[in-house]
């Protein structure tokens, strides 16, 4: 019977998923492979592969990208999947995160003695998933990236066997997210009703030409919205967010503040800017309405903290704030400013969380405030580290995440949003005293502290991947040109946006 | 139009000049920790290099061209968003610049830091790239981050090396400074767009080119000027905006007060200049009495509460708020007087408190205390630096003859033009300054030596070493400040004329003779506008005056120190009259 049935298979141009092969690609032969060879390759592999499978990812991301400059941008597989500059730029981040996540986690899982190929797999895999986030053009298949993202980084969040916490912040991160994927599929459901389609480019055409029933699409927008809040930890769907990070292993937290947030904005971006852009009038407010939400509470609770994780936690969520303040003016300019401020905070998290996993000692137990007092004593430059990594959350001068923010309040008030403008900065001032807290406590006495931070020596691995992104953070904000070239490149596939 | 003159030394002065501190830091980071004594050789070193480049410049520096921005370096920074590093040296900014690349140096040498010399240096070097670079930008975007990166060294100074509560002043300081920049980030973005659209041109954030061309409107003018004057006003302090001013200034180290009250409180009176009323001219001329007011409530608020002070320090720091409370009065004069004045003033604050706080660092060194009421006969045992506080203390007070005098009294005939009764009030002020700081003197330094008191070690050779610059500095200016003046004055005329340009209806407030009928329409306008309080008889009495004035203006830029002192003695005859 089957033989009979002729299918037209779609054409797929190979070319333009090879970042997403390799990224999906190496995890499944590894696995195979590890199984059978573990015995004669040193332990260090499975983390050095991750890494390699994020740098092939990031070179194979950066020819397509050179391929399709210029305008060139198509979608393929039946045009569900883009090969655009924004799917690039966001493939490249995730795959960095990966690499650099992977490289110093294994002296994190030898020091907790849960090391295991597992971890680097299902990160590889989880990025993956994120990947296809990043060029779904498509809802369905946009919504099987964003399940392949979050069931492998489940499973990572409860990765410490033996930290309460840790199984904790899986099950959390668990309950909530498919809580919340429910809400993105409705969501899909509702689409698919108003416009007939889950192709974003026929949605976006049927958003455009004006369809009769806009209070569908209208409650399409806003369970998307929720589904995707929760995964960039937007407020009000933040709530899982302090839990899991403080919860969930160090570099996990590190993969998860930096490839997790880009996978769901990369879904949002590409969903709300580009395919309801002739709607940004209708859904501009709920993104205004959860920008000032979340840069407001992520602050101002996260100053009354006393754990740094937990801190850090809620200042991912007023970041997520900051970004969508650059969503929220649906311009060039606004996406420009989101993209930025984006790869900027990919690097300050993962740096950041790298120091925290490195800092504590035994057990990755040792993260409240006073655990931090006199690391600089104790290790000058891992606290020098940190501080930078630090300012640069808070906005000050000569690093990128100072520029981040000089962006997408320039894009708010490019487009007339000075109330945005003027509530992102009163915000970053009051985040500015939680980051001071921390650098406080890390210079405040001498060594005589108790303190358990800082007492070991920190791996060779863990020093690169804080010193690459130090080094990222400080010298592209202060030359700051290339990475601003670079996401100004990154355009998206013009046929999703009608 | 100021023209931004090619700098014709053969290198990149300003640039060098810079990054010269902040290439020390780096150094500095780098250099092993063993060897003790190297950070502050290399700190010296460094601030030294970078002070020969600043009197290289002084030395350079066209008097005739003082009006326009010379030494100009321009170099794109970020391409897609206009902005650029654009840097250039005038009149106003440039007696700062000196100062600023003289009091660093000093400050090293003066005292050694309490523990962990690198870092303490490094940040010293990376504050002094920060305050040069605020003081030469001509690019919004550049300014605006010089300004900001100054708040990282200094809150490490005063987190890491202060005493006392330090960790809450370094946290009030940063925050609360913070606080008054973030809203101009908005109101720079909204300026740059607004102006882009005006003019339909690029994205710019070049200074000169946005200032010049006053495209946008006069209701987002005075919005966006009051977004830059709230970062200005936290930073000079305004009252009553001070209030992070005390305990940062009486927890920081020694080294970290006399910055900063020398150089960083200037940063914010400086912007009041450069990118209040140059930027803003309209929005200035319409805020003007509101910061007039506010100005001689510092003063003062200021003394009023430094004569209250128990601790030494904190006496000084509230002096600070006075004196800074003048140098708003004479900016927002709108003339030429009042604004030379100010600018004056800046410098002579920075020399005065600086010296200052060296002196109560080093007694609190000694004596391990700064309660006024645990000190007492000083003199006895520590002649040379009684001698060495009452010069620098009668500086403060205003003495003429000395430093003080000349800007104060700029100041105040400046404001007595434009608008009578504040300058009337201010006098006031320098009174109390007399008071407090004889008080303070009389309690410290006189009377029976007590204990400790008594055994107090007079100041070493280094110390002396350190503080004479101050005193040649504090007696030259107040004796001969015509080099100093005559530098400033083009630029500031030209900034007087280009607000004259662009504000309907305002004439620089001067006499008949210089402004013509002009500035009896000025004076009609602002009295007008902003509540009378005296009537017309005033105004004529006043125009007589005011020829008295202009005359002593003359003889004090001949620099002649006899016709000063007489000259005050006529002016504060007038106010009897007046009164």
């Amino acid at each position: 019977m089957l033989a009979q049935t002729s299918f037209d298979l779609p054409s797929v141009d190979w070319g333009g998923l090879t970042p997403l092969l390799i990224m999906a690609g190496t995890p499944l032969v590894f696995l195979t492979l590890w199984s059978l060879a573990s015995g004669f390759l040193p332990k260090r592999t499975p983390s050095i592969v991750a890494t390699l499978a994020g740098i092939g990812t990031i070179i194979a991301a950066a020819i397509q990208w050179g391929r399709i400059d210029g305008g060139d941008e198509f979608a393929t597989i039946a045009g569900s999947y883009t090969v655009d500059g924004f799917s690039m730029l966001l493939t490249m981040l995730i795959a960095a995160a990966v690499s650099l996540t992977a490289f110093f986690a294994h002296d994190y899982l030898e020091r907790e003695d849960i090391n295991s190929a597992e971890f680097f797999v299902l990160l590889m895999l989880s990025a993956s998933g994120g990947i296809v986030m990043a060029g779904a053009n498509d809802l369905i298949v946009l919504f099987l990236g964003l399940e392949v993202l979050s069931i492998a980084v489940y499973i990572l969040a409860a990765a410490h066997l033996r930290r309460f916490e840790s199984q904790e912040a899986g099950i959390k991160y668990f309950v909530l997210g498919a809580f919340a994927s429910a809400f993105l599929l409705y969501g899909i459901a509702l689409a698919y009703g108003a416009t007939g389609s889950t192709n974003l480019s026929a949605i976006a055409a049927a958003a455009d030409g004006g369809i009769e029933d806009l209070g569908l699409l209208y409650g399409a927008m806003a369970l998307l919205l929720v589904g995707f809040g929760f995964k960039i930890a937007a407020v009000p769907f933040h709530a899982w967010t302090p839990d899991v990070y403080h919860g969930s292993p160090s570099p996990v937290v590190s993969f998860m503040a930096s490839a997790v947030k880009v996978g769901g904005f990369a879904a949002l971006l590409r969903v709300f800017w580009s395919t309801f852009g002739s709607l940004a009038d209708d859904w501009s407010p709920m993104i205004f309405a959860l920008a000032c939400l979340s840069m407001v509470f992520g602050t101002v609770v996260g100053i009354v903290q006393d754990n740094v994780k937990r801190m850090l936690a809620y200042s991912s969520i007023s970041h997520a704030g900051f970004i969508l303040v650059g969503a929220e003016a649906a311009t060039t300019e606004g996406l420009n400013a989101a993209l930025y401020y984006l790869t900027a905070y990919t690097f300050i998290a993962i740096g950041s969380f790298a120091i925290i996993s490195v800092a504590s000692p035994h057990g990755d137990d040792a993260t409240s405030i006073d655990d931090y007092r006199g690391l600089a004593a104790r290790k000058p430059w891992l606290a020098f580290g940190f501080t930078v990594l630090l300012l640069a959350q808070a906005g000050v001068p000569f690093t990128t995440g100072f520029l981040g923010k000089f962006r997408v309040i320039g894009a708010a008030i490019d487009n007339e949003s000075y109330v945005l403008g003027v509530i992102a900065m009163l915000a970053a001032v009051v985040g500015a005293f939680l980051y001071l807290r921390i650098m406080l406590a890390m210079y405040a006495g001498d060594d005589d502290a108790d303190a358990p931070t800082g007492r070991d020596a920190i791996p060779w691995t863990a020093t690169l991947t804080i010193g690459v992104t130090v080094a990222f953070t400080l010298v592209f904000g202060i030359f700051a040109d290339p990475i601003i070239d670079l996401v100004n490149d990154a355009t998206v596939f013009e046929a999703a946006r009608g | 139009m100021p023209v931004l003159l090619a700098a014709d030394v053969g290198f990149p002065l300003l640039p060098v000049l810079v990054l010269l501190p902040a290439i020390g830091a780096a150094i500095l980071a780098i250099t092993p920790s063993r060897r003790a004594d190297l950070p502050r050789f290399i700190a010296i070193a460094t601030s030294m290099a970078t002070a020969a480049l600043g009197v290289y410049l002084l030395w350079q520096f066209e008097t005739n061209d003082a009006a326009s921005f010379q030494f100009g370096s321009e170099q794109t920074w970020i391409e897609s968003l206009g902005i650029s590093w654009l840097a250039g040296v005038d009149g106003i900014s440039l007696w700062l610049v000196v100062l600023t690349v003289l009091l660093f140096p000093l400050a090293i040498v003066a005292v050694d830091p309490e523990h962990s010399p690198k870092p303490y240096f490094a940040w010293l070097l990376v504050l002094q790239t920060g305050c040069l670079g605020v003081f030469v930008a001509l690019d919004l975007f550049m300014f605006f981050v010089f300004f900001e990166i100054v708040l990282v060294p200094m809150y490490f100074l005063i987190a890491q090396w202060g005493h006392g509560n330090r960790q809450y002043a370094a946290m009030k300081f940063f925050v609360y400074t913070m606080f008054g920049s973030a809203l101009m980030l908005v109101g720079m973005l909204s300026l740059a767009f607004l102006h882009r659209n005006a003019t339909g041109g690029d994205l710019t954030f070049n200074l000169v080119e946005i200032a010049e061309s006053q495209a946008i409107g006069t209701n987002a003018g005075r919005w966006i000027f009051l977004t830059f004057a709230l970062a200005f006003a936290v930073k000079v302090p305004i009252f009553p905006l001070h209030t992070w001013l005390p305990d940062a200034h009486t927890e920081a180290p020694t080294a970290g007060s006399v910055i900063l009250a020398g150089v960083m409180l200037k940063l914010g009176t400086y912007g009041f200049l450069r990118f209040g009323l140059y930027l803003f001219p309209e929005a200035s001329h319409w805020a003007g009495p509101v910061f007039l007011t506010l100005g001689v409530i510092g003063i003062l608020y200021g003394a009023i509460v430094a004569t209250m002070q128990k601790d030494l320090k904190r006496l000084v720091a509230y002096s600070s708020v006075a004196h800074l409370g003048f140098i708003v009065l004479g900016t927002f004069a709108l003339n030429s007087e009042g604004i030379t004045g100010g600018l004056l003033q800046m410098v002579n604050h920075g020399v005065s408190t600086g010296a200052l706080f060296l002196l109560v660092g080093w007694i609190y060194e000694r004596r391990h205390t700064r309660q006024i009421s645990e000190l007492g006969g000083l003199q006895k045992a520590a002649p040379v630096m009684a001698a060495f506080f009452t010069v620098v203390m009668l500086s403060s007070i205003g003495l003429p003859g000395l430093n003080g005098f000349v800007g104060e009294f700029l100041i105040l005939v400046g404001a007595f033009v434009a608008h009578r009764w504040w300058a009337v009030v201010a006098v006031v002020g320098v009174i109390l300054a007399a008071l407090y700081l004889l008080w303070a003197y009389q309690r410290v330094f006189h009377g029976p030596a007590e204990g400790e008191n008594a055994e107090m070690k007079d100041l070493n050779a280094r110390e002396i070493s350190v503080l004479v610059p101050f005193v040649v500095a504090i007696v030259f200016m107040g004796v001969y400040p015509k080099p100093v003046i005559e530098r400033m004055e083009p630029a500031v005329d030209a900034l007087v004329a280009h607000i004259e340009t662009h504000v309907d209806d305002f004439t620089e407030p001067v006499n008949q003779d210089r402004g013509g009928s002009g500035w009896n329409e000025a004076v009609e306008a602002v009295h007008g506008s902003h509540g009378d309080d005296h009537d017309d008889k005033g105004h004529d009495d006043h125009g007589g005056d005011l020829d008295h004035d202009d005359h002593d203006h003359d003889d004090h830029d001949e620099g002649d120190l006899d016709h000063d002192d007489h000259d005050h003695d006529d002016h504060d005859d007038d106010h009897g009259e007046d009164g």
